[in-house]
């Protein structure tokens, strides 16, 4: 299995896709059928509808099928036979598969060419060519298997001579669906926790191979992001199901197929495309009212081209606890997923006050610069994010001219306050659970984190002490070039005099290249660095919120296993009154387990999917800020040389 | 540890030693009589220099010869010249500074308290920065005390003082005896006094034009530069705690690569191992220009701060020849007020005002020579000061271009 779990990246990432065409043109005339219906086969075997409800995962072989198709035939075979067992509604057939599956580790395509049998027979009444397609697949190499189910999905909408034989299949499948013909019904209840064990093998898997690879990070990427679609797949799907049925299965069809390449390359599109089509800016700094009742205002400008945005250009007026609202509206919705919110920055009693006593204080205007560019580096952050952007908050906030007054964001209100408790309950509980980490990613990516807070904490500290004695620097040498210009005014002999009162010039100049030089210590790197380590909190309460997933899937498992228990209990007292009760109840809690289940793999699929955007995006946000810094540097340095330059002849005239 | 600095510390000093002798003074080149320190050893709290003697002077038995001296030494040498009444009219040549190691000797000690919270790398550049400190001091005090030699060795009149040829040809310790606890409060109470002369002497109005003006510009200037001398020092130590704080950054910079061992992590902080090279290079540049600043112009105002006292005391001693000059008129005329004694108070009136002139004369070259020596130190440490900063902008802006274009070409 192992073996074959590593072959299993090459059919999947894009660069498959090419090579796939040619492969297609050469078959797709005389057995383009076969290959479909093998393609299609794969997909009906592996996602079927879940247990719960038969109609809602219906779609959900649509919107999933094609993220695991292709490597679930591979995990099928690592998922424990039991899991298949447990649904209890499995048909024989799919668990003797599965079973031998999970037997024959050595043999890849042995496995898949039985399940291809069994899954003929399913479709036996409906398709013919079933055995001989079998053959194909079992005589073909594992690669090709792969590319060619996935060329034909993929590519099937497109080429015009599968239209008629596709649609027969499919209405056959979409019926089986429908109208649950007692052989594909039960085969498609069987599906699901293989689908469902599949998934958490793909992270066993990455496990067992490490993810240290390029390839294998490719591919837990690729699937990560995959099955993190189709959600949204999911509604378009739903839409596109509704009409008629032989149109839909076309259609529906054709959207299962085609997302799948788009998603990958969506996404890469999505981190460039935001760049561009969305410019925020927070300017003009206002302070609001008087007293203690003093807020700043700023001026959000955005600049767009997107079509979400009613025009493209607007600018709001936003005061800093909007700021805090927006965050708290969009952690409340999206934190529990394991998204990444990127926080503002904190609320400072202490700065604002003195915003709000202080005139003219430098150190005043400062802060509310260093707030400024702050905020306006949170606004960027969020909207950069692809799914925060698609939240109406964040839109209501960016364009709405009105936007209702903020609530519980003042550090000192009884919201603050009951925020405060709920945070220290959260401290206890994390501490209580005990969670037996499955996957070493997540291990080794909490512990990354936790030694990375670590060392930028202690690196924001010394940047900021850097920053201090910089400071520093340039104050005693504003000091000396005020005595120096006092030594030469002293000073008899005219020639040095002069040089000397141009030296206190040139130090006086650079004491003004140091000042420049902190702001820059300080707001291309103090400010950096505090900002990742925020966002760093953030990429923890991610992990927690995924700890806290999988706390609920075990205790409804621990349940379960009571309710199963007490029926076992009834059945030995002989008690059949209660037994219908218990058996109900346990059906509930199977229901949630595996509802649990999936929400637990949904949140860690997001995390992983967004700890390695955050990633991304730190690298790109470092590069940017080394480079920035990089160039102040080399002006400053310049500058530097000019000033001392300009010294030199002045020097040489002291005779 | 602080007692393995020194001889760490020791063995490089001398290649290093050669390329940095800079300071301040312009000495005529008489070969006839050349002295250089060419070695020097640190034990605990005293340093041993080697005097070495070049001379083609017969008042020699050898041409050439070495001799071990301590600090000691030199200061006891500088109190024989500052007691001989005849030099009463030279700028004596300032004594060199006590050698002060303390301040390195503190940071290290500093170090080993915080070595635990440091990296290794960290720690080992900390101490490598500190040791370069330690040892420019211990250039910086071998320079002093050689100077202090040269400069009497290219005076015609010092050079051929006996005292100094003593010290320069004894090839025994000169074993001086240390000032006994009496000796050093009369030394101090004497300091006062002379202070408190001082004072008034600077309230009184001289005479003669040339030294009236000579007074107030050295008093004015030595305030200046007294005060230009203490914020040159402040602003080269700042400048040397922002080159320590960018060894800390640096170090955790490359310490959180180590740390980091995934490989998207890696990724993010792939420039930063970039960057941390740079600011590397950066705190190298930092801490050079921390230390020529020092070297070129703090010292330079140091060693001038101390030359314009040594001048003041000139100027002091001349208004002392005055103030003797005027009591022994009045002396004169008390006695031939009284009739008694007249050749006597004559003779002393006499003798006073023959002291006075020769000072004055001797004083007004001496003062002459200081200015234009001054103007020439000052020239020669700006052109060199200029000359280093643009040196050190330009690596900058070398490394800085040179880690841009290894940012970009990295991608």
């Amino acid at each position: 299995m192992a073996a074959s779990s590593e072959r299993s990246p090459p059919p999947f990432p894009e660069s498959e896709e090419q090579e796939l065409e040619p492969d297609l043109e050469d078959e797709d005339s005389d057995e383009g059928a076969d290959i479909f219906t093998g393609g299609m086969l794969s997909d009906v075997v592996m996602d079927p509808p879940l247990p719960t409800s038969a109609s809602e995962p219906a779609k959900d072989i649509f919107s999933d099928a094609p993220a695991d198709s292709f490597n679930d035939p591979l995990n099928k075979t690592s998922a424990e036979p039991e899991k298949t067992e447990s649904t209890g509604l499995s048909k024989a057939q799919v668990v003797s598969l599965v079973d031998k599956a999970a037997d024959d580790e050595d043999l890849f395509s042995d496995p898949l060419g039985e399940s291809e049998d069994v899954s003929a027979e399913v479709h036996k009444a409906s398709q013919n060519d079933v055995v001989s397609k079998a053959d194909l697949f079992g005589d073909d190499d594992e690669e090709d298997l792969f590319k060619e189910p996935l060329g034909a999905v993929t590519k099937k909408p497109q080429v015009p001579l599968f239209t008629e034989e596709p649609n027969d299949i499919f209405t056959e499948a979409k019926a089986g669906s429908k109208a649950p013909s007692d052989l594909f019904t039960e085969e498609t209840f069987t599906a699901p926790s293989a689908a469902a064990a599949a998934k958490p093998s793909v992270n066993t898997g990455s496990k067992t191979n490490g993810l240290h690879s390029d390839e294998e990070d490719l591919f837990a990427e690729a699937t990560v992001e995959l099955s993190l679609d189709s959600p949204h797949n999911d509604k378009r799907k739903r839409e596109a199901a509704k009409p008629s049925v032989p149109a839909s299965t076309l259609s529906s069809s054709a959207s299962t197929s085609k997302p799948q390449p788009k998603t990958l390359e969506e996404l890469e599109e999505e981190e460039n495309e935001d760049k561009f089509d969305l410019n925020i800016s927070v300017t003009n700094p206002e302070k609001v009212g008087d007293g203690m009742n003093a807020y700043m205002a700023y001026k959000v400008s955005t600049q767009t081209t997107l079509s979400m945005f009613r025009s493209k250009q607007f600018v709001v007026r936003r005061r800093f606890s909007d700021f805090l609202g927006l965050y708290e509206k969009l952690s409340e919705k999206h934190a529990q997923n394991g998204y990444i919110v990127p926080p503002p920055p904190e609320k400072s009693i202490l700065g604002m006050t003195k915003v709000k006593v202080g005139k003219e204080d430098p150190s005043s205007a400062e802060f509310v610069e260093r707030r400024r560019a702050a905020l306006e580096r949170y606004l960027q952050r969020v909207v950069c994010h692809p799914s925060l952007l698609q939240d109406p908050d964040v839109r209501e906030f960016l364009e709405k001219e009105e936007l209702p007054r903020a609530v519980g964001t003042q550090a000192l209100s009884g919201a603050g306050f009951l925020k405060m408790i709920n945070k220290a309950t959260d401290a206890v509980s994390k501490m209580t659970i005990k969670m037996n980490e499955s996957d070493v990613w997540f291990e080794e990516k909490l512990q990354e984190v936790e030694s990375e807070d670590q060392q930028l904490r202690k690196l924001h500290a010394m940047v900021d002490s850097l920053v201090i004695h910089r400071k520093e620097l340039s104050m005693n040498t504003a000091m000396f070039a005020k005595s120096v210009a006092m030594l030469g005014s002293s000073e008899d002999n005219t020639a040095l005099s002069r040089a000397l009162s141009q030296l206190a010039e040139v130090e006086d100049r650079i004491e003004q290249l140091h000042q420049d030089q902190a702001s820059n210590d300080f707001f291309i790197f103090a400010e950096l660095l505090a900002d990742y380590i925020r966002l760093l909190g953030a990429v923890r309460a991610c992990f927690d919120q995924r700890m806290k997933a999988w706390q609920r899937w075990q205790d409804a498992q621990n349940m379960l296993q009571k309710k199963r228990e007490t029926e076992a209990k009834l059945l030995w007292a002989n008690k059949p009154d209660k037994l219908q009760q218990a058996k109900d109840e346990i059906v509930e809690w199977e229901a949630k387990v595996s509802q649990y289940e999936r929400d637990f793999e949904r949140v860690s699929a997001t995390v992983r999917k967004e700890v390695i955007r955050y990633e991304k995006e730190k690298t790109r946000d470092f590069k940017k800020q080394i480079i920035r810094y990089l160039e102040s540097l080399l002006q400053s340095q310049q500058q530097l040389i000019k000033y001392w330059e300009a010294f030199l002849p002045e020097a040489k005239a002291i005779a | 540890m602080q007692n393995s600095l020194p001889e760490l510390v020791k063995c490089d000093v001398f290649s290093l030693f050669n390329q940095m002798r800079s300071v301040s003074v312009d000495l005529n080149n008489d070969s006839s009589l050349l002295i250089d320190i060419p070695d020097a050893l640190c034990e605990r709290d005293k340093v041993k220099f080697t005097v070495h003697t070049k001379t083609t002077l017969n008042s020699f038995q050898k041409p050439e010869f070495s001799v071990p001296r301590q600090h000691e030494d030199f200061i006891w040498l500088h109190d024989t010249l500052v007691e001989t009444e005849e030099y009463a009219g030279l700028i004596i040549p300032p004594a060199p500074p006590k050698p002060d190691f303390e301040g390195p000797r503190e940071k290290m000690h500093k170090l080993g308290e915080g070595e635990s919270t440091m990296t290794k790398e960290e720690y080992a550049k900390m101490k490598q920065e500190l040791e370069a400190e330690y040892l420019a001091v211990f250039k910086k005090t071998v320079q002093v005390h050689e100077i202090f030699l040269q400069r009497l060795s290219s005076h015609p009149v010092f050079s051929k003082d006996r005292n100094f040829q003593i010290f320069l040809e004894y090839d025994q310790d000169l074993s001086v005896r240390r000032k006994n606890a009496k000796e050093f409060f009369g030394g101090f109470f004497k300091n006062m006094v002379k202070s408190a002369d001082e004072v008034l002497i600077s309230g009184i109005k001289d005479v003669d034009e040339f030294f009236e003006q000579e007074k107030t510009f050295l008093l004015d200037y030595f305030s200046k530069i007294k005060d230009a001398t203490a914020k040159a020092e402040k602003m080269t130590r700042s400048h040397k705690n922002v080159a320590d704080d960018y060894i800390h950054i640096s170090a955790t910079y490359s310490y959180l690569l180590i740390c980091l061992h995934s490989l998207c992590v890696i990724n993010a902080y792939r420039h930063l191992e970039k960057f941390s090279e740079l600011l590397e290079k950066l705190r190298k540049v930092e801490g050079r220009v921390a230390s020529d600043q020092e070297l070129k112009l703090t010292e330079l105002l140091r060693y001038y701060m101390r030359d314009i006292q040594a001048a003041k005391d000139l100027l002091y001693r001349r208004a002392r020849a005055l103030a003797d000059y005027e009591n022994s008129n009045k002396a004169l005329d008390k006695a031939r007020l009284k009739s008694k004694d007249i050749p006597q108070a004559e003779e002393n009136q006499r003798q006073c005002l023959q002291k006075f002139d020769k000072l004055s004369e001797s004083g007004k070259q001496e003062l002459t020579s200081f200015k234009g020596r001054r103007v020439v130190a000052f020239r020669k440490n700006l052109i060199e000061m200029a000359e280093l900063e643009i040196k050190h902008a330009k690596v900058r802006i070398k490394s800085a271009v040179c880690s841009e274009h290894n940012l970009f070409t990295h991608n």
